[in-house]
Order: C-alpha cells, then structure tokens, then sequence
C-alpha cells in the first residue's frame, strides 16, 4: 500500500483552545484558579443565574492581542461578541458568548522548522475570545456538574489546512505553545486541560486542487496522540478512497487505548448554533493607544531569541533551538552567560547537563539545578583553567545534592586544577624517568604511549593537572 | 395618628414631607400598606408574593434613620416590586412555574440601591409569565384584575405593580418595560409609569426577556414621584456593560411647569382608524391644554411605525430565545423527573413554560436559525435602523412627541386570549419607543364612558427624561383631569 | 388598527403543511421545538404551526421595505465594551450557589448520565 499512499497528500488543520492565564473569569470576578473543591469558584454570573450580566476582563483581551501580535495577525480595532447557542449541562446559559463573524485577530502565521534549516510558514485563520464551560464528571448513575471552569477565558487559535504531515503538527503545535508561554499569554498545559487540540483531516490525490472531505478529530490530550490521530486517520481514508468509499464529514473522538479514531455519538444532534451578536456587550473596541501599548510589553518571541543566540552569540540553529525551547531554559542559559567569554560552552553545559536533570526530575529548571549564577561561577572556573571540565561535572553532581554553592563545593572536594607549569613539568620529568623502555618505543614511533604518559602524570597529580598544559608540556619533554 | 385609609394613598413627595416632619412614621405607612393588601388582595391579586415581616423590619429601620438625621428620598416608602427582579432571599419567580420555588442569592442593582436608601418593599408584585404579554393573563399564578374594573386586565407585563399602585397597596412600584409594560398598565390602571431612555438604568438582576429592549422604570401617582424615585435608581452600574455613565440630574428640578415654547410632535400615524374614539378625544383634548399653557403642536409623520410590531416580534423573541434557555432545571428552578439530559430539558421546558413564552421561544428561535436569520432577524434589525431614524429625524425639530398609549382602554379578561397577534397588535404605540431606545412616559389624560383610565404617552430623545417629565408634570399641575380613585 | 390578520377566523387550516403559501411546516415547527428544547404533543405542536404561520406572515411586512445599505442596530452602545481589572472579587460561597439545585450531591449538580 505504500504506492498508493505517496499519491495522496494529508491535509491537516489545527484548532486550539487555551486557557488565557488571568486571575479571575472573562465575565465575572471569580477566580480562575485550578483544582478547587467543586463549585467554590462560582457566582451568579458565571452560573447564568436569572438576570446577570457580563462585565469583560481587560487582560483577557490585552492577552488575546497580544498573541494576535506574536501570530503576525491583524488586529481588529473593531469585534463584536456573538451568542453560540446549544444546550449542554456544563453550558450554564445554554449558550456561549464567543465571537463568530468579527475576531479580535484575523490571518497572521505561526512559523515552523521544515528540516534544513528552512521554515514553513502556517497561516492562521484567526483567533477568537471566548468563555469556557464548566466540566462533567460521568458516574455510574448520573453525572455532576462543576461551574468552577465556567466562563474561564479561552482564545481559540484557527489554522489554515497548511500543514502536509503529522510531523508538522506536531512542530506547529509546539511553537504555537512556545509562544503562548513566552509571552505569558498560556501555560500551555494540555493534560490539565488548558491546551486543547481538535483536528480537522482529510486527504487529497498530490497534485489536487480541491480539498477532500474531511473529519475532525477531538479529545485529543496530548501531542504525541495529536499525531498518532493524524497518522491513524489519514491511512484509513486513504485506504477507504482506495477501495474506492467515500469519506463521510463527521466528527471523531480518538481512543488513546485501542490507538484509533472512532466517530462520536452525536452530542448536539441539531448543530443548528443561531449565531447572533450579544447584546449584553458593546463591541469590542481596541484603540490604537492599547495596540501600542500591548505592543510595547510584549516579551521577546521564541524565533527572535533563536535569531538573536546566532546572529550575537554565535550559536548554532539547533543550539539556539534546544535552548529556546522553554523560556525559562533560555532565561537560565542568559543568567549564567554573564562574564563568561564562551557563550557555546554555556550553551553547551545547560544542553546537557542542565536540561538532562530537568528533563529525568521532571521539575522546572528553577527547582532542578542550582542557581543560574553558580553554574556561571562554576563555568568561570573551567575557563579560567582553574578546574576541568570532568571536575566541574563532579562538582555540579554534589552542588545537586548539597545545594551548596560552586566555590565552596570545589574546595570542599579538592577539585582545583593544578596549572602551574613547573609541578606539571617536574610530574612530567617524573613519568618519563620511570619509564625509559616506554620512552624508547615512543620516540622510535610509537606515537599512542603520549596517552600513556599522560595517563601517568594525571595519575601522580591526583587527577588534578590541566590537561592541556600536561599536554603541552609533555610534548616537549617526549620529544627531547 | 393618621387615619390608615389616608396614608396609602399619599404620593412619595407628600409622605416624604410629613416623615420628615415626624407626622407620620414609615412603621404607619407601611402597616396602612398591608392592611390594603390584605383588603383587596383576595379580589385584585396585585402580588404573588407579600413580604409583610421584612417590610415591617425595614419600615423600623428607615424610622430609625429618619430620626437620626437626612435620609435619601425613598427612605420608609412602601413599594411594591415586579417579580422580575431578583431579591435576595425572597422568591423571584417572573410568574412562572419553572422558577417558582427560586430564591436568588443576590439583590438586583436597583433592589441593593433602594435597599440602601432605606426604602421599604411590601411584596412582590404579578406580571405576565417572563414579561410576555400586555394583560399579565399570562401569569402562571393567575391575572392581576383592573383596580376599575375588576372583570377588566390590568396591562401587562407589569400589571401587578399598576394595579398595587392604583389600588393603593403601595405608595410606587417597580416594574419593567420591553415593549410597553410598563405604559400600557399605566395607562390603563390610571397611574403614571416611565420608561427611561435604554441604559439609563441598571438591568442587572432584572431577568432579562430582550435583552436590547428592556427597561426598568417606576409606577408612581404623580410625574413629580416617578421623577424622584427615576433619580433614586438611575446610574452607571459596573455590572451592567450596557449602562450608561452619563451623570444623573436631579430629574425634580426640572419640573418648573413651564412648558411656553415646547415643541410637541404629533405624529399622524398614531391617530388612525381602530382608535376607541374616547381614547382620541382625551389625548387630543390633551394637546389643546398644551396649546393652552403655550406649547406649540407640530404634525409630524413616523413613517415607519406599521412595521414597529414586525420589527419587535422578531428581535424581541430572538433575543428572549436565548435568553430563557438556561431555564432547564439543573442549577435551579423546578424540574422534571427524567431518565437522560434530553428529556430533562424537554419534559422541564414543557412543563414549566405557559404557552406564550413557549410561542416566543418558538418564534425566536426560528427567526435566529440557519436560513432565516438574514431574512428575519437581520432584516428587523435594519428596520429597527429605519424606525431610530424616524425618531432622530422628528426630534429635529420637536422637543417632546404626545401620542395615546394604546389604542383602547383595559379590555376585558379573557377577550384577547383566542389570538395572540391580536394582543400584540395592542403594543403598536408603544413599541417603536423600545426599539429606538427612547424614553417614554405615560400619565392619566381622561376616563371613557366606563370609567376606564387614558393615558397619555409623552415621547423623548435620548436621555431627555427632563422634558418628558416636565412637560408630564406641567400637564398634571393644568388640573385638566381630576385622577378617579378606584372603587375597590 | 383592527385589521384582516387580526380574525381569529384566519387561524383556520389545521391542515399539515398543505395550506398554500405557509410559512412553517410541521417538520420545520419539530425542528425548531427541538432546538429549543421544548417537547410539545401533537395538538401543541399544530396549534403552534399555525400561530407561528400567522405571526411570520404578518412580519412579512418588512420585506417591503428596502433596506439595502441599511446599517443594522445591533448594539447600543457609546463607546465600546466597558472592562474590568483582572483582579479576584468573589469569595466562595458553594452552599448559597447550590441552595437552589433540585439535585446535587457532594458539593455538585447531578444531572441523569450523560452520554457521548
């Protein structure tokens, strides 16, 4: 079947759903905060009591902008909100203020590595306000309903069907929420529900200009299964147009135990929305004055941090990748870069040993691994060659355990590196008079005793010699 | 102390003076109030629900604080309370079955501002079930009767708050107007109602029937009332996004009685055929008083005014459709039994709406669905553009525009149950004041040959309730219509 | 005022949907009580058909009016949507939230099982 699936071309798209991170609900003062007892984070208005009103949050749409801006979309100084009706027990209006025909933003792109260097740009459709519902619990004989979610801030993220492959889903889905993070706009957390993903799929033979039909895929928790959907459903409409079906336009729920998409009971039979613009609420207006201003505060964005660590600290695009990844990443790299003259052996360190202990304890690097600065002080040290670097990793092994400072932890082990030349050089004079049959053979050609040699000075220094001046050193004393 | 049967029918502006002047005590108000009540209730049915112990309370504390210095102006006033707007504590049901056991846990804006003025609340009054209607037979507790005419209605939807005033059960009241519920039982209860400008005051806590039509406003005996207590609940509300911040003016000092120079709109489409020809005669003979006092009559033409009900039908029932959708018996209200979601919210609606709200849900929601919305509701809301207009242009040259309330006086109960487009085509004078957001106030100008009260509707431009109000008061003060207390 | 539409003889045709020129069908009238969640019984849903047809032919008025180049009255408002601080103003209260549920139970709203 592989044949026949290099005639097709997958045609996805992405809607996202996030949480905005603000202290109380878009429409009313309540706060937004997670994992309280049921119902304790509700009030009249966010119930749809008898007689409420909404009352708009200002940093939701300050939060709203500003990810319009980071998306390069246009902004409308003019939207309106509309009432989504439906009926839902977690749905407290029986219907949901959102916006339909005017969005806060509309176009802009998210930009995603395409391999080799090169980028792929994805287009946004647009990105919406609107209120959240509340959550169902489904017991055995009933299922309770919990507001406390209710009217929580949401923007949804639109994308154009630009994206070809599961892979770029994935990649898409990773910056979008790289952004929302740095620019504080969203935790991003998917498995606590403040990130959510329904997918839109279908397939068309390569070289088609029209769009198959296509489903949408929901209750996707994660981005592995994200992809795995794609994958799944993209090979069974290929299989199903091959044995000459017919797509059917549905929506799909994905089983994350049996690893497949299965198409959903219908959940509003009547899909029928009546969209209308809310009369509780003027239109939402954005003046120049607050563009500028969201503007203004706007933290610096994932792509123009990776441009910066090439373009002025000479790190490579993978380099600048891994460390922009998560913005507290690149915020501990830039803390420990200060006096050092080698921001790649910063860069390299926090790579590695850094991100390793983050990444196994699966705390955020502020609570993984000491202080930026100690790993800078710690850093100084091995470019001043007062340690090396396999001591340095010893030392930051203990500064882990101990929470001990570099300084102290250095002397507290021993680890300074010995420079001085004439201990060096005596050592030298030492190793080599111990064994002239070795000295013999290597000065007759046998170039691999230099290890050997070195090996025997490291040792009688107690490990502590820099390596590079027994090198330099010995080289000289070998050669006679 | 003063005879009971006396007090109840003061006017706020009198018993202010006199608890101010320690004559009477609010305690004396009040209990005269109840005892009303408790007379003619059985007959009437103003109320559904009658809060004597709290209003006994509140009536001690407003005397406390008389007595203790200034005190705002409704302070130790009887008022009665259309049970549409949510007391806390108290049962907010809108006459319907589907919230009758509903005790809200919050006060509306203008409930929490006249609590906090000291005023005192004897119950709350009947209306048409979700304010749908123009006779509160629509009621799910049964119709409030004409204090006149008790085999006649009472106008609608805020009945109960006419007829509490008119009857004297209470010295004003609350009620709301979406299309004419709060004029057209003015009108037909002989007392006088306003309806504000849209936005002018707070509709939080109000349970919202449409939401870009409603309006809260008082029942009063006099204009000079209506003005003092529309001063007391007017004003920007944080919680209501649509309310304005405009500053309030003392609506009382306007009322200089001077209308020399006024510039009445007259316009033609509102005298036509169908008119009970009482009804005409009063409010013209109304006009020629104005001529009288210096006023200038100037014909004008709302050429839009035969589509205003069409235009109201379609947004007031599209918005009232989403807005009644979260009746469904999951948070509160009454619900029925049920083994799956779907037939809770069928079996719950069913049961729990009457049959007008059920037309207007029905309606509504047509009107917004897919296929029709461009057709029907977006086309009335152009209309709606059209009727604005209509309005802005004669306010260019006319101060104020005096036409009849309704074409006719309280009909019969029961007379227009068989045909609900025959009961809307009631509101045809009214209505097109909704949909322009304009404020408009109706006050007693005659009685037919049964008795049967007149109003008049006195029309303004936006915010303009002082001329509206002035020129009400400058025609109450001419002595041109001697107000008839009920029998009952 | 009193016009032709206004004859409670107008309201006659019970008939199903065959009635020439009606506005609303017995299905469209099913459809729309389902969207609105209203179960209604065959003599309702009838008696509603032809209320509704009555009502939506009078508000076919409008269509003779031109409106092209109209500016819809969507919203009344001065000045755009007022906003708020995001800051916390309300304290749980759960038991005043709940004190009007007609079924809860441990703190939520019960509800029969919904299924997906």
């Amino acid at each position: 079947m592989d044949l026949n699936r290099e005639n097709y071309e997958p045609v996805i798209g992405l809607e996202v759903h996030t949480h905005l991170m603000t202290k109380s609900k878009l429409f009313c003062g309540c706060s937004t905060e997670f994992g309280r007892a049921p119902n304790e984070n509700v009030c009249p208005v966010c119930m749809g009591m008898p007689g409420v009103l909404p009352v708009l949050n200002r940093r939701v749409v300050e939060l709203a902008v500003r990810t319009g801006l980071a998306a390069h979309c246009e902004i409308a100084p003019r939207s309106v909100f509309d009432r989504k009706s439906y009926f839902y027990p977690d749905l407290p209006k029986n219907y949901q203020i959102s916006q339909y025909e005017t969005p806060v933003c509309k176009g802009g792109y998210i930009e995603i590595p395409a391999g080799d260097g090169i980028s792929k740009k994805i287009r946004l459709v647009r990105i919406h306000i609107e209120e959240d519902a509340g959550k169902n619990i489904h017991e055995a004989n009933a299922s309770l309903v919990d507001f406390n979610r209710s009217c929580v801030p949401l923007i949804e993220i639109v994308s154009q069907p630009d994206l070809r492959s599961a892979e770029e889903a994935g990649a898409y889905l990773r910056e979008l929420r790289s952004i929302l993070r740095y620019i504080e706009a969203s935790d991003g957390r998917m498995e606590e529900g403040s990130f959510r993903c329904d997918v839109n799929v279908s397939v068309r033979k390569r070289g088609a200009a029209e769009f198959g039909v296509r489903t949408e895929i929901k209750n996707l928790n994660s981005f592995r299964f994200v992809e795995k959907a794609i994958d799944y459903e993209v090979n069974r409409q290929i299989e199903l147009l091959e044995a000459g079906g017919r797509v059917a336009q549905e929506t799909q729920l994905w089983d994350s135990v049996r690893e497949q998409t299965r198409p959903m009971r219908s959940k509003e039979f009547a899909n029928d929305y009546r969209y209308f613009p809310e009369p509780d609420l003027p239109p939402l207006i954005v003046p120049p004055a607050m563009l500028e201003e969201i503007r203004r505060a706007m933290p610096e964005l994932p792509a123009d941090r990776r441009a910066r660590y090439i373009r002025e600290l000479g790190l490579s695009a993978y380099e600048a990748g891994v460390l922009t990844a998560e913005r507290e990443t690149a915020n501990y790299f830039e803390a420990v870069l200060p006096g050092l003259s080698s921001p790649r052996g910063a860069a390299n360190w926090v790579m590695t040993e850094v991100l390793r202990v983050a990444n196994e304890t699966g705390k955020p690097i502020a609570k993984a691994v000491p202080a930026a600065g100690e790993i800078g002080a710690l850093l100084k040290m091995v470019e001043a060659r007062k340690i090396s670097l396999s001591a340095a990793k010893t030392a930051f092994a203990a500064m882990l355990k101990s929470g001990a400072g570099a300084e102290a932890t250095v002397a507290e082990l021993g680890l300074a590196q010995v420079s001085d030349t004439s201990t060096i050089a005596a050592a030298c004079d030492a190793a080599i008079a111990a064994e002239p049959a070795k000295l013999a053979e290597y000065r007759g050609g046998r170039d691999k005793l230099f290890g050997f040699f070195v090996g025997q000075v490291m040792k009688a220094m107690g490990g502590k010699a820099n390596p590079k001046v027994i090198n330099e050193i010995l080289k000289q004393k070998l050669a006679g | 102390m003063a005879s009971s049967a006396d007090l109840n029918r003061l006017t706020i502006a009198n018993a202010a003076a006199r608890l101010r002047a320690r004559e009477i005590s609010s305690l004396d108000l009040t209990r005269a109030c109840l005892e009303r009540i408790a007379a003619v209730e059985p007959r009437l049915h103003a109320f559904i629900t009658v809060t004597e112990k709290d209003a006994l309370a509140q009536a001690l504390a407003a005397d406390r604080r008389l007595a203790a210095g200034a005190a705002p102006a409704l302070c130790g006033i009887p008022l009665g309370i259309k049970d549409i707007y949510a007391t806390k504590g108290v049962a907010t049901t809108c006459a319907s079955k589907i919230l009758k056991n509903f005790v809200p846990p919050f006060d509306a804006t203008v409930i929490a501002k006249l609590r906090a003025d000291g005023a005192v609340f004897v119950g709350k009054t009947n209306m048409d079930e979700f304010a749908m209607g123009s006779s509160t037979e629509n009621s799910a507790f049964g119709p409030t009767m004409n204090p006149h005419d008790l085999s006649r209605v009472a106008g609608g939807s805020s009945g109960g708050s006419a007829a509490a005033v008119a009857a004297g059960e209470c010295l004003a009241a609350l009620g709301t107007d979406t299309g004419g519920s709060i004029r057209e039982p003015a009108s037909f209860c002989g007392v006088v109602g306003i309806k504000p400008t849209y936005s002018r005051v707070s509709r939080y806590g109000v349970v919202a029937y449409a939401s870009s039509l409603d309006q809260v406003g008082p029942f009063a005996r006099s204009v000079r009332d209506a003005a003092i207590f529309l001063r007391s609940i007017a004003g920007h509300d944080p919680r209501d996004s649509t309310c304005s911040a405009r500053p309030v003016p003392d609506y009382e000092r306007a009322l200089t009685g001077d209308v020399a120079g006024l510039r009445i709109g007259v316009p033609r489409e509102y005298f036509v055929e169908g008119m009970e020809p009482a009804v005409e005669h009063a409010v013209r003979a109304a006009l020629k008083g104005y001529q009288a006092m210096g006023a200038t009559l100037i014909d004008i033409s709302l050429p839009h005014t035969a589509y205003a009900i069409a235009c109201y039908y379609l947004i007031a029932t599209a918005e009232a459709s989403a807005n009644l959708a979260r009746y469904d018996g999951i948070r509160y209200g009454t619900r029925a039994a049920a083994e799956d979601t779907i037939t809770l919210y069928e079996m719950t609606r069913a049961q729990g709406f009457g049959a007008e709200v059920k037309r207007r849900i029905m309606l509504g929601t047509f009107a917004l669905s897919t296929g029709y919305y461009d057709a029907y509701y977006l086309k009335a809301m152009k209309v709606r553009t059209l009727i604005r207009r209509d309005f802005e242009r004669a306010f260019e040259t006319c101060d104020v525009i005096v036409t009849p309330v309704a074409p006719a006086t309280a009909f019969k109960l029961g007379e227009k149950m068989n045909d609900p487009l025959t009961m809307y085509l009631s509101d045809i004078f009214t209505i097109s004041v909704n949909l322009a957001g304009l404020p408009g106030l109706a006050l007693p100008c005659g009685y037919d040959s049964s008795n049967l009260p007149i109003g008049m509707q006195i029309i303004g431009a936006p915010f303009a309730e002082e001329a509206i109000l002035r020129a009400g008061d400058a025609f109450e003060r001419s002595g041109a219509v001697a107000t008839r207390t009920p029998a009952l | 005022m009193r016009s032709a539409a206004t004859d409670t003889r107008t309201r006659g045709c019970y008939d199903s949907g065959t009635m020439a020129n009606s506005k609303i069908t017995l299905e469209q009238v099913r459809h729309v009580a389902l969207l609105a969640r209203i179960e209604l019984n065959a003599d309702e849903e009838e008696h509603l058909r032809a209320d509704m047809d009555q009502i939506l032919a009078y508000v076919d008025k409008l269509g003779e009016l031109d409106t092209s180049g109209v500016e819809p009255t969507m919203q009344v408002g001065e000045s755009g949507t007022p906003m708020r601080t995001d800051e916390v103003t309300n304290s749980p209260d759960p038991e005043a939230m709940l004190a009007n549920a007609p079924a809860r139970e441990r703190g939520y709203f019960k509800v029969p099982k919904i299924i997906e």
